[in-house]
């Protein structure tokens, strides 16, 4: 599928420690697995060694719903990389995610550019699957409910 | 009970700057750049630079203490000293690094100092051109979140919702270092002008920062002298005293992907009290202050957790008027800071600050006793530290 921004940026590979390899594995099958401890329950984004609540090292990684809230935005229009010359004005959301302990993860807003951006905003997952890229890989990007 | 504090221990003797340059555009290597700053440094102080016995730096900086001890033909090198983190959060850490040195009696004469040559080795606010990212990195670059100005746009974003911050607070930053650059020969803006309808038309970076709230691209090289306080006297500048200098950051301020759980922060909640307590100062003490600008919302977050106004008062504090070296209540960024005289990581800006206690300012504040340095807002650790006149102590 055509990605919401223009081919051309670094393609997100596993951790080679391997630390969030769970997390791609399950973008490429249309899941949101969030790091989650097996001692205290508790949920943690970015992935991380040990549980920074109750220092366990014996952490899973746990499905939940891809639906949030707009925690914070921005409207993009300096290109950053040769990619994005032609681009013109992206957005990016920072989305919390109520079911999986308030963690923040970053993606795009699709849909109109210039549409209007609202903290607290309800927003649904939309898995953006790049099959023709070699490996492939997938993105969790976003779109308002509302 | 031992006092542990840095407060009155050391002097700051001796500062310089190379001449600052449009990022690229230097003709020297950043080698030179480090040398020719710590030579001018010395001469400022008025010392020869083999009596140098300590180099602290910040930022993962590329000039190695060692190097520089061999190349200035150093008699004893004592300390060399690194202080975690990138960006400019590390400048007044490297500064308190010195001076704790120098207060346990590990090193007699330190230099503080900082060389960026981009020409050289690359500019920080473009993007990676590989073709995989792994990592934290995994999870923002592939979203098109890549640059500084992007990475910390956000944390703006919401501390201006939450406190419903206008454009114009941002916009009071940028014309203040913009206004005192007019003042300063060094200032890369000097003879260039920032009114209000300028700002308002540039272009976005990405919003709600336009062009003129993003700090400039830079090669130069800035270093500045420590010494015990006992000596303070025996320097042609006058003295100018440590009061407190501190770094950190809050719990879990470096969570990855934007997991700060206190996001909506230039991370001095914790960092500015520990501040006061050592200089024994308040904010109402407190003369005139150089705030990092990586970005203009940052250095309005900084200014609030250090005390200056609060969250509802942002829109009526952040006027131009106010904070001008000429008549306004708290003058800021009195050089033209990162945003109008050169970005050299804060170093500049605590030069700058330094000289407001010496009265070497181009834009002299009166009768200035109390002078702090703010470094690095929205990074992990970020650092401050207050410098003071003898009539301070």
């Amino acid at each position: 599928m055509t990605g919401y921004l223009k081919p051309g940026l670094p393609a997100p590979a596993p951790a080679p420690d391997g630390l969030d390899a769970p997390f791609w594995d399950g973008l490429a099958q249309g899941r949101l697995r969030i790091q989650r401890c097996n001692l205290c329950d508790g949920w943690q984004w970015g992935p991380e060694w040990i549980c920074h609540r109750c220092h366990s090292f014996d952490l899973r990684f746990d499905e939940t719903p891809a639906e949030g809230v707009i925690f914070s935005h921005q409207r993009v229009w300096h290109p950053v990389h040769p990619a994005l010359a032609e681009q013109g004005p992206h957005i990016i959301v920072l989305v919390e995610l109520p079911d999986a302990g308030g963690v923040h993860i970053v993606g795009n807003l699709i849909g109109d550019p210039m549409q209007s951006l609202d903290i607290g905003a309800s927003v649904r997952g939309v898995f953006e699957h790049h099959l023709d890229a070699d490996p492939e890989f997938t993105l969790l990007q976003w779109e308002r409910v509302d | 009970m031992i006092d542990r504090t840095l407060r009155g221990r050391v002097a700051v003797v001796g500062a310089a700057e190379t001449e600052y340059y449009k990022h690229g555009q230097s003709p020297d290597a950043e080698f030179t750049l480090a040398l020719k700053a710590i030579v001018a440094a010395c001469e400022n102080a008025g010392i020869s630079p083999n009596e140098i016995d300590g180099f602290s730096s910040y930022s993962n900086d590329r000039n190695d203490a060692s190097r520089l001890a061999a190349a200035l033909n150093v008699n004893d090198l004592r300390v060399a000293l690194m202080q975690w983190g990138g960006g400019g959060g590390g400048t007044a850490g490297a500064v308190a690094n010195a001076a704790a040195a120098i207060a346990t009696g590990q090193a007699e004469c330190v230099v503080v100092f900082r060389a960026l040559a981009q020409g050289q080795f690359g500019r920080f606010g473009q993007g990676p051109r590989r073709s995989h990212v792994a990592g934290p990195g995994a999870h923002t670059v592939p979203y098109g979140l890549m640059s500084a100005a992007q990475q910390f746009v956000m944390r703006v974003t919401r501390f201006m919702h939450d406190h419903g911050v206008e454009q114009e607070a941002l916009r009071a930053v940028a014309l203040a270092s913009y206004h005192h650059a007019q003042s300063n020969p060094r200032a890369l803006m000097y003879g260039r002008p920032l009114d209000e309808e300028k700002y308002d038309s540039s272009r976005w970076i990405v919003e709600p920062f336009h062009l003129y709230d993003c700090c400039q691209e830079n090669d130069g090289a800035a270093a500045m002298i420590l010494v015990s306080a006992d000596r303070a006297n025996d320097f042609p500048n006058d003295p100018c005293f440590v009061l407190g200098a501190v770094s950190g950051s809050h719990r879990r301020a470096g969570a990855p992907v934007h997991n700060d759980p206190t996001y909506a922060t230039s991370s001095f909640a914790t960092v500015a009290p520990r501040l006061y307590e050592m200089a024994g100062v308040g904010p109402p003490d407190v003369d005139v202050v150089q705030s990092y600008e990586n970005f203009t919302g940052g250095v309005v977050m900084a200014m609030v957790e250090h005390g200056f106004c609060t969250p509802d008062q942002v829109n009526s504090f952040f006027r131009k008027d106010n904070l001008i070296a000429d008549g306004g209540s708290l003058p800021l960024n009195t050089s033209g800071g990162n945003l109008a005289e050169c970005y050299m990581h804060g170093l500049g800006l605590t030069i700058e600050a330094v000289r407001q206690v010496w009265g070497q300012s181009s834009s002299q504040v009166d009768s200035v006793d109390v002078s702090m340095m703010i470094a690095g807002p929205m990074v992990t650790p970020v650092s401050t530290c207050i410098f003071g006149s003898e009539a301070a102590l």
